[in-house]
């Protein structure tokens, strides 16, 4: 019984986690208990993602569980709404985002769920020029996506020549070389803790509950370990009679 | 109880005179054998899940909205908005994996101690025909988030009732209530799933409960104990369910809760395998995403599906492959020739089948969850197959033992050497 | 029959200790699903509080506001009107607003309001819930010679003052309700005052 549990164990470690035979993703450095983290996740979201992404699941005011108050989020993030019970909706109408983009930038209120947040972590930092693009972008993580470098003035302007080389034993690999053209107004690890703040934001705003999930579960496991204790003392009890 | 709340009592017994003799018959005086181990909390457990999805389900549809264009919103819209109601999603996601866990194992029971043969084949076809039910309430159930596996999923599922003869288009339109899954599929499948199917899932319960009551249930040594009764009738390897298996099960339950909840408050996607990625990307007619997988639970067959070829241009032979994998199991009582029931005195021939089909049901799920270039390609000089992919193979390979567990069982089930059985249960 | 009888306490103690313990983890099973049924975020938002700005709200005009589905009257009160209100005080049910329900604190006053010439009022007749229509107080052949202004209700024929008490004899049993505001300047927010938060 045992050896049949490693052989499957194995069979299922056997593909490892790769993404689909593409550019390599980078682990998201993003940690969901850093509120101020989360908060300048949230001020570059609506600043610079908003325009034509909408997070429709997502309510204003729920971001008070980011330390907020109500007055802060009225003041500083409510551009696409006028009440603070409203939901996150982008300003941009579906219709004409279709005609400008081919698709209509997809909402991202479970963005992080479906993509992962290593996904998103790579994806915002590795766009790069490419003339024979619509938009004059091009991404190594999704190639040929329909989005520009929303954060191109954050992060300058980046060229990506990709190689492949043959390895010792005949496999094939590419290999990746980053050029910076132009300067953004943040530096390289600047723009990293920016794009890992969005990311950490876009991965709350996925599940806001996600916190007291956690929370809650320890103290329904503790229960239950309470209530065990007695179901058991309570059979043991019973079982004395069985011989 | 004091002599009005007697009194009240007798008042009503008296008139549903079937209380207290169902009472007696089912929990207080039902005698069950008193060597049920690990294997035996299942059968509770799977009534204890129907209970939480029944519950859990009931609180969602109070918020769910059937519609195409609103149901993907109002699962978020119940995720966020309405209190509590991440946990009530989530316990019926984490309830509806839960639920074949449990029945799987619950199965496997039967298999290891010959609880389908004789007397006890009714049950056991209850019990299949409860197995077929579920599937389908899982399979309705999943359309309504209405994310991208939910809509490509019934898409091909639908499409494969399409390659039957004749009638396969027909059928899938009549199915669909439209040209694709579209609005309307959405909300047959939402009639279904919330009412339908649970209704025939808890008549089906109680015949197979009642089939079961009747003849006694089994034991991990087969033996039958209403062969030796005391001096009341009352079988010597018996115990009365009430308080004794009662009591049991409650601890059992206790400890299912606590893995159900630490998989759902800690764990609830489960790696994708309870709630995929991409269900949450809104469904799109448009884009067909570039991996369809069925939920882990319908995996194996799947997997066996996908390894028949088309043959004369038709998928059809891999839906009847399917189809056969799973109806065979109603003949199983037939199919098992042993004198024995428990593999504790069974001999090798059936132990070394069985552990085989155990692996090869793994495998096979496994695989199902995959794409099938998972294991790579087999060396370019085999070009002469249908297809080089090694995990095709494989799955071909495993089909083909899935199917001979039960062709062959006749024969090796009735050649194999078999220990004496005893008389009186063991442990 | 001790040793009996003894195993029957230490049961007894068993089955209540676990029945009790695994009862309050049942309560605790249960919150969630209770909870659920309170007004989500969605409906919380949606009967959240309406803000009004009123710096042009001419004497003796009416505004009509929506907060939760209802109308809410707003309406600058004239000298005459605030006279016609003492005036119909013996004519009137409750002329002290001694319901409580039907008023805040703050607007259990002369002239129900935190203004004398602010009247706020929930625009549904507490009869059976239809809305009444303004009858002035030239309006005397349809209400009667002493009539001094008010609201009357066209489906049983109910008739309110301009602070919104209810008429004797009419089939409504309460007077028109006031709902919690504040004013602030010139906003006028309908839903909260300065004690809650919004309801």
């Amino acid at each position: 019984m045992k050896a049949l549990f490693f052989i499957c164990a194995l069979l299922i470690a056997l593909p490892g986690v790769a993404a689909e035979g593409g550019y390599r993703l980078d682990k998201s450095p993003n940690d969901p208990r850093d509120l101020v983290s989360l908060q300048a996740g949230a001020r570059t979201f609506v600043n610079y993602c908003q325009g034509c992404h909408g997070a429709q699941y997502m309510r204003f005011n729920r971001l008070t569980d980011l330390g907020l108050t109500e007055a802060q989020i009225q003041d500083y993030l409510l551009f696409s709404a006028e009440k603070v019970g409203e939901t996150m909706k982008t300003a941009m109408p579906q219709k004409e985002a279709k005609a400008w983009f081919g698709v209509a930038p997809p909402d991202l209120s479970v963005i992080a769920r479906s993509r992962g947040a290593d996904w998103l972590y790579t994806y915002l930092r590795t766009f790069y020029r490419d003339p024979k693009t619509a938009t004059g972008w091009n991404n190594a993580v999704f190639p040929n996506v329909g989005m520009p470098h929303a954060l191109w003035t954050l992060q300058g302007e980046r060229t990506l020549e990709a190689t492949t080389v043959k390895d010792p034993e005949g496999h094939e690999e590419v290999q990746y070389k980053w050029s910076q053209l132009s300067p953004g107004s943040l530096t390289p690890i600047e723009y990293d803790a920016l794009t890992r703040d969005l990311v950490n934001f876009l991965v709350y705003m996925g599940e806001p509950a996600a916190t007291s999930r956690r929370a809650i579960g320890i103290v329904v496991l503790f229960v239950l370990g309470v209530v065990f204790i007695f179901a058991w003392l309570l059979k043991r009890e019973y079982w004395k009679d069985v011989k | 109880m004091s002599g009005r709340l007697m009194a009240l009592w007798n008042w009503f017994d008296s008139r549903m005179p079937t209380v207290r003799e169902q009472w007696n018959q089912h929990a207080a005086e039902y005698y069950a054998p008193k060597n049920f181990n690990f294997w035996y909390y299942f059968g509770a457990l799977s009534g204890l899940v129907l209970v939480i999805q029944i519950v859990s389900g009931i609180f969602l549809t109070m918020n769910y909205k059937p519609d195409a264009a609103l149901a993907f919103g109002s699962v978020e819209y119940i995720m966020r908005d309405v209190a509590g109601g991440w946990i009530i999603r989530y316990v019926h996601s984490t309830g509806a994996s839960a639920f074949f866990v449990v029945v799987y194992l619950h199965m496997f029971r039967g298999l290891l101690y010959g609880s389908y043969k004789q007397p006890r084949e009714l049950v056991w076809i209850f019990g299949v025909l409860i197995y077929l039910t579920l599937m389908g309430e899982a399979f309705f159930g999943y359309l309504l988030p209405w994310g991208q596996m939910s809509y490509w999923g019934a898409q091909v599922i639908v499409n494969l009732f399409g390659s039957v003869p004749f009638i396969g288009p027909d059928l899938s339109l009549w199915i669909r209530g439209d040209y694709v899954v579209s609005d309307a599929t959405l909300n047959r499948f939402y009639a279904l799933h919330v009412i339908a199917f649970p209704l025939v899932l808890l008549g089906l319960v109680v015949a197979h409960i009642l089939a079961l009551h009747d003849v006694g249930s089994n034991n991990p040594d087969g033996v039958e104990i209403k062969k030796h009764k005391d001096a009341n009738g009352h079988p010597l390897d018996g115990i009365p369910f009430h308080p004794y298996y009662t009591v049991k099960d409650l601890a059992g339950a206790v400890a299912f809760l606590a893995i159900f909840c630490f998989v759902m408050f800690f764990v609830p996607e489960v790696g994708g395998y309870f709630l995929e990625d991409n269900n949450f990307i809104p469904a799109d007619p448009l884009k067909t995403p570039p991996h369809i997988a069925p939920v882990w639970y319908f995996t194996p067959y799947y997997s066996i599906l996908r390894a028949v070829p088309p043959i004369l241009n038709s998928q059809f032979p891999g839906v009847l492959a399917m189809g056969v994998a799973v109806l065979i199991l109603f003949f199983l009582p037939w199919l098992d020739r042993s004198p024995v029931k428990s593999i504790r005195y069974r001999g090798g021939y059936w132990k070394g089948a069985l552990a085989l089909f155990v692996v090869v049901f793994f495998v096979l799920g496994y695989l199902g969850t995959e794409p099938t270039t998972v294991w790579g390609q087999f060396a370019d000089k085999w070009d002469i197959l249908d297809t080089k992919d090694v995990a095709t193979w494989v799955a071909r390979v495993c089909s083909v033992l899935y199917f001979l567990f039960f062709f062959l069982m006749p024969w090796y089930t009735a050649a194999d050497r078999v220990k004496p059985v005893p008389d009186r249960v063991t442990s | 029959m001790n040793e009996q009888g003894k195993v029957d306490k230490t049961r007894r103690t068993l089955v209540v200790a676990t029945s009790l313990v695994g009862g309050a983890a049942g309560v605790g099973a249960v919150v969630p699903f209770v909870a659920s049924m309170w007004p989500s975020e969605r409906a919380k938002a949606a009967g959240a509080p309406v803000s009004e700005d009123i710096a042009n709200l001419q004497p003796g005009e009416l505004r009509i506001v929506e907060w939760r589905g209802k109308p809410v009257w707003v309406m600058k009160r004239t000298k005459e009107m605030l006279e016609s209100i003492k005036q119909a005080d013996s004519k009137v049910t409750d002329p002290q607003s001694k319901v409580s329900s039907q008023q805040p604190d703050y607007a259990k006053n002369e002239f129900r309001s935190l203004e004398p010439d602010l009247m706020v009022l929930v625009g549904v007749c507490t009869h059976l819930g239809c809305s009444p229509k303004q009858k002035s107080a030239d309006d005397k052949a349809e209400m009667g010679a002493d009539w001094g202004g008010g609201f009357y209700c066209p489906c049983h024929g109910s008739k309110f003052d301009l602070a919104g008490r209810v008429y004797k004899g009419s089939p409504a049993p309460i007077n028109l309700e006031v709902p919690k505001y504040t004013l602030a300047g010139t906003t006028l927010t309908i839903g909260v005052d300065k004690e809650s938060k919004g309801a």
